[in-house]
């Protein structure tokens, strides 16, 4: 899509315009076979769903939202549920909340392609929606499972819909992944990563203080092309790092919604971009 | 939520550009400073959508609860309005049920989606003495305090079929759910019932010992098995297991 053009450093290879977008769907799908080890091959190394699992047999790793949701509906929390939500909150607490959006969960490949299909049939229309409205399901999905006493969120989460139904059995699942497509296609443009799902709201939450970040480190090379706002699904993380009002404000971008997903740094020809910590 | 509809450009994302003209004072002057009437207004907007959202979701959620009388739930399971809110939808119970007689419910199944069932007429419960499945549960929404196999509640075998039952109508000599029971002459016998000048055998279920296990169901001969395990409150049995 982006005509190469020789920014500072010259021209970039195919590799470098595409390297973390590979690494992340490499990522995606080895966590996904990783959970199919077991069902197809019979090599149980990886147990469970994305609800839950288990690792080798030890290591207990459990969604701390969904957890969240068992405890906001007043029952039973065992043991090893809650040391796997702590071990899964430390993890993203270091690495980024939304790490898990854009490594990790399988629906983003969906909305991922969603958008890409978006912009080859130049769909303008998009029926906006405030970002906020992701806090607020978040909110309402805990104050529901308070009220029926339920997990309510997983009656219709689509990230756990679809990564079950890969590992178990599909049944209807796809029905909502393909609500999800055609909402992020025709509806609303990045419509449901960036707007709607209390899973990211509640992702972006744990990785309000994490550790590694993306950084606009060569902002001053930066010929206002406008790629990375264009790949970005959370584009108004990049303004204060990119363009601040102040030269001597952070070039690293704070805002917990990014997903480190690299992208920015895989359009960008000018290499404004890349990893660092939150210190720069 | 905002809900107009607009026609943006190609790009519907923020530009740089556009944060670099005009005046950045009016911007945030623009979005900072609500009078109260705008400002209930969006409480009222935000509450009232999210009231709906939660409605619908809340009531889907809740129907769920009532699960069918053909899916038994594994051994040790709590109550099931407690059971929904316990259970992460993990599917471990199933990876380690030996006998695959564990299913995790689809999307679509009247089985709340995601949460363990089996069905016994198909693959009943084998009764393992370490109990895997209650093991494997990280939420104890398959209950740690089951230790013994044979205290399970998973529901109660009722004769349905009295009018099917090969013993009772006198078609044959058949015992098999009484040979399957594996607690055998304690949660089934074969009682022997006299009507007029016939006597025969009517497997009975003794609801204090019987867990619920379903091997009677899917051994039954008939077509439709004649025993089958149902909801402890569905059996009508006094609904406090007492082993």
């Amino acid at each position: 899509m982006t005509i190469a053009t020789a920014g500072a450093g010259g021209e970039r290879s195919l590799w470098e315009k595409n390297k973390w977008l590979l690494l992340r769907r490499t990522a995606q799908f080895s966590i996904l076979f990783l959970f199919l080890l077991g069902p197809w091959f019979g090599i149980w190394w990886l147990k469970g769903n994305l609800a839950s699992s288990v690792f080798l047999d030890t290591v207990s790793l459990t969604d701390p939202f969904i957890l969240l949701q068992s405890v906001a509906s007043g029952h039973a929390v065992g043991q090893s549920a809650v040391i796997g939500a702590v071990t899964i909150f430390i993890f993203y607490f270091l690495v980024g909340g939304r790490v898990y959006c854009s490594w990790v969960c399988p629906i983003n490949v969906v909305t991922d392609g969603a958008t890409w299909l978006r912009n080859r049939l130049k769909l303008n229309l998009s029926w906006s929606v405030k970002k906020s409205a992701r806090i607020w399901i978040m909110l309402m999905a805990l104050a529901v499972s308070a009220v029926t006493g339920t997990i309510a969120w997983e009656a219709v989460n689509p990230i756990t819909m679809l990564q079950r139904g890969l590992v178990f059995g599909m049944g209807l699942a796809w029905v909502i992944v393909l609500a999800v497509f055609l909402f992020d296609l025709l509806v609303t443009r990045r419509g449901w990563c960036s707007h709607l799902c209390p899973v990211g709201a509640f992702y972006s939450l744990v990785g309000k203080r994490s550790l590694v970040r993306m950084n606009a480190a060569e902002r001053q090379a930066c010929t206002d092309c406008g790629d990375c706002f264009r790949v970005c699904p959370e584009p108004h993380v990049i303004i204060p790092a990119l363009k601040p009002e102040q030269t001597t404000d952070t070039s690293v971008i704070l805002d917990s919604d990014c997903t480190n997903c690299g992208r920015c740094i895989d359009v960008c020809d000018d290499r404004v971009f890349r990893f660092s910590t939150r210190f720069g | 939520m905002g809900t107009d509809f607009n026609v943006r450009g190609r790009i519907s994302n923020p530009s740089p550009c556009k944060y670099k003209s005009g005046n950045p004072e009016n911007v945030s002057d623009k979005q900072n400073t609500l009078n109260r009437r705008q400002f209930m207004g969006q409480c009222a907007h935000t509450v009232g959508s999210m009231s709906i959202l939660g409605l619908l979701l809340g009531s889907y959620s809740k129907q769920s609860v009532s699960t069918p009388a053909w899916a038994i739930r594994p051994p040790g399971a709590i109550a099931e309005e407690d059971f929904l809110g316990a259970c992460v939808r993990c599917g471990l119970c199933v990876r380690d049920c030996p006998y695959d007689t564990l299913k995790l419910a689809e999307f679509g199944s009247e089985v709340a989606t995601g949460t363990p069932y089996f069905i016994a007429r198909d693959i009943p419960c084998e009764m393992c003495d370490d109990i895997p499945c209650v093991a494997a549960c990280p939420t104890d929404a398959l209950s740690k305090e089951l230790t013994d196999i044979r205290d399970a509640d998973m529901g109660v075998a009722v004769l349905t079929g009295p009018d099917t039952c090969y013993s009772v109508t006198g078609v044959a000599h058949c015992r098999a759910c009484y040979i399957a029971c594996p607690i055998k002459d304690e949660a089934i016998t074969m009682e022997q019932k006299r009507v007029g000048t016939r006597t025969y055998f009517e497997p009975t279920v003794h609801a204090g010992s019987c867990t619920g296990c379903g091997k009677c169901e899917e051994s039954c001969v008939t077509d439709e098995a004649s025993i089958k395990v149902l909801p402890r409150h569905l059996a009508k049995h006094d609904t406090s297991k007492t082993a």
